[in-house]
């Protein structure tokens, strides 16, 4: 009986586990097969006529290489605007005493998962209509690092509380001025911390997709995550090949940036952020 | 937005160390020396690019929602004030029952059921399963989650295309079914699933090791049945998991614009779920005072399920300690 019963999980738990694997497997494997297909089609297929093809038209394409430029400085402005005023915050709010610290940490904890792209598309884009950022890569890093910021703080607050005081404090014996510190003490021991920040800014940039698609009407300077939905053939199909190499080579970077974070700092879960 | 861009961590709250008073004379707490000052500078730039970027929109929608703001002609220039007129309208609109009503189907369908109950079946099955197998789900699984959104939509359409579809291809007919268009909801709500279900996986992992090995035993001597023991001695472990994780993704789903790529709303309005609505009633449609009414149900929405939220995990901080 107890054999019997045994023998049936093991077989739910393949059947589970079997079919769990092909649902999430099977779209993947599209990208992994398409982009040297030539012609690709939409079913997962071995390629039949390996080729690389697809591959050169990204270069033909006017607005393809442009468009993986426009995502990196997209991506790379945010961070550095990101990581910059979110360590300034989070060390004044782990080590100083701003008054009402506790209400405003609640405040931006609310904050960060109440005001949705989604739930303010409609002010967001009036407002920077109004600043006349409309199509400028600036409008949409300032956005983006607005909503992102209330996360990084918390984040990062988290961190610097971890870091023991003791460093800053014989510094400070020493005579080192608060600037000194933080340069020369803090920001080296905070690394990590920072890193992965700056890391999970980058990949959140990257592929979002509604500021960009709201703000920027531009394909000259629309990012990848948009100039992805444009890719059609003369006849008015989507051009299969372009989207199947254009979509891998975007998406590599995701991927390696998620491996390096895992090798290095383990696969953490912060409430719902992924690092 | 995707779902992982909306953040709730834990709440803390942090209590002044005692070691650090002697040091510092101008704050019980300020052991480096910072100063009230350059402490309130260095939060200032954040707190301003919040206000302006993040803050004002969301207050600014109180306002828009009621104004008759267009995005094109004469109203779009100066705009007027009409009161509740807005809300009046929504309510009395049957498009935007339309769009609640499939927000409910998709956020039920695809969120607390799918990625809840798939997320638990594959961390359940998981602790039973082989070292390898257990290692290439969870990558795969992972891998939905991390792949850019655009990438995923266009891979999910392949998946449903028509003509040559992989879905259609394995059930052995070209062309086949246009499930896009004949099934929209099915077919967004199949890949919400799939783009989401890494975080209840994860989650559910992490709950079911904190279920002690000990009463599973326990359980398994005293001839419990599966059903039993999952009912009786895992359910009461992971109960607040469960409501966290089902809190959490309720609100993403409910935030999600990817389906947009889907489907774009159609056909007609078919698969139209409230970002979607919002988006094409204030971009395409060009009337931002109306639209700006529907948001602000969304952000309180939202407030309503961050505080329920919130409230959680501090009740549960509470009972850990």
């Amino acid at each position: 009986m107890n054999v019997a019963k045994a023998v049936v999980r093991r077989i739910l738990v393949y059947v589970v586990f079997g079919f769990g694997t092909a649902f999430f497997a099977l779209p993947m494997l599209w990208l992994l097969s398409a982009p040297f297909d030539d012609p690709p089609t939409y079913a997962v297929r071995p390629p039949r006529n390996f080729s690389l093809e697809n591959l050169s038209q990204i270069l033909d394409n006017r607005y393809a290489v442009p468009s993986l430029v426009n995502s990196t400085l997209l991506s790379v402005g945010t961070m550095v605007l990101v990581v910059v005023s979110a360590a300034l915050a989070a060390y004044a709010l782990s080590r100083a005493n701003v008054p009402g610290r506790d209400a405003l940490l609640y405040a931006l904890l609310l904050l960060s998962s109440v005001v949705t792209g989604t739930a303010a598309m409609v002010p967001i884009f009036l407002l920077i209509y109004q600043l006349d950022l409309i199509d400028t890569h600036l409008g949409v890093i300032l956005v983006l690092t607005g909503g992102l910021l209330p996360a990084a703080i918390f984040l990062l607050k988290d961190f610097i509380d971890t870091i023991p005081r003791s460093y800053e404090e014989s510094a400070r014996v020493f005579g080192a001025s608060p600037l000194q510190i933080l340069r020369h003490i803090v920001v080296p021991v905070a690394r990590p911390g920072l890193a992965t920040i700056g890391v999970w800014t980058i990949v959140q940039v990257w592929g979002s997709f509604l500021v960009p698609f709201l703000l920027l009407r531009d394909p000259d300077k629309q990012p990848a995550a948009v100039l992805l939905r444009t890719f059609y053939t003369e006849g008015g199909s989507p051009n299969l090949g372009l989207i199947a190499a254009f979509s891998l080579l975007y998406s590599i970077p995701v991927v390696l940036m998620y491996l390096l974070a895992w090798s290095r700092y383990g696969f953490r879960f912060h409430g719902g952020i992924k690092s | 937005m995707p779902p992982a861009e909306t953040t709730v961590a834990q709440p803390e709250v942090t209590q002044p160390t005692a070691a650090s008073v002697g040091v510092a004379r101008a704050t019980p707490t300020d052991t480096v020396g910072l100063g009230r000052a350059r402490a309130v500078a260095f939060v200032t730039p954040a707190l301003v690019l919040i206000g302006v970027f993040l803050v004002f929109p969301a207050l600014w929608t109180l306002y828009i929602g009621t104004t008759d703001f267009r995005l094109t002609g004469a109203a779009a220039r100066s705009p007027s004030f009409v009161g509740l007129e807005n809300y009046a309208r929504a309510l009395a609109d049957p498009t935007f029952y339309n769009s609640l009503w499939l927000t409910l189907i998709f956020v039920l369908g695809s969120a607390v059921i799918g990625q809840n109950g798939l997320g638990f079946a594959l961390a359940w099955a998981m602790r039973d399963a082989p070292r390898w197998a257990s290692r290439l789900a969870q990558t795969l699984v992972l891998l939905a989650w991390i792949l850019p959104s655009s990438v995923v939509a266009f891979l999910w359409i392949a998946m449903l295309d028509r003509d040559a579809g992989t879905i259609n291809v394995l059930l052995g007919q070209t062309p086949g079914v246009a499930w896009l268009i004949e099934y929209p909801m099915v077919g967004i709500v199949v890949f919400n699933i799939w783009r989401g279900t890494a975080f209840s996986m994860m989650l559910y992992s992490a709950a079911l090791s904190s279920v002690p090995p000990s009463h599973l035993e326990t359980a398994r001597l005293a001839g419990a049945s599966g059903a039993q023991t999952l009912r009786d001695v895992v359910l009461p472990h992971i109960r607040r998991y469960a409501l966290t994780n089902t809190l959490l993704i309720t609100l993403w789903t409910f935030n999600d614009f990817t389906p947009f790529l889907l489907t774009a709303g159609g056909p007609g309005r078919e698969s139209e779920i409230i970002p979607v609505y919002i988006y094409n009633t204030a971009i395409i449609g060009g009337e931002m005072g109306y639209s700006g009414a529907i948001s602000l149900l969304v952000l309180l929405m939202n407030l309503l399920l961050a505080l329920v939220y919130l409230r959680a995990a501090r009740t549960g901080q509470r009972t850990a300690a």
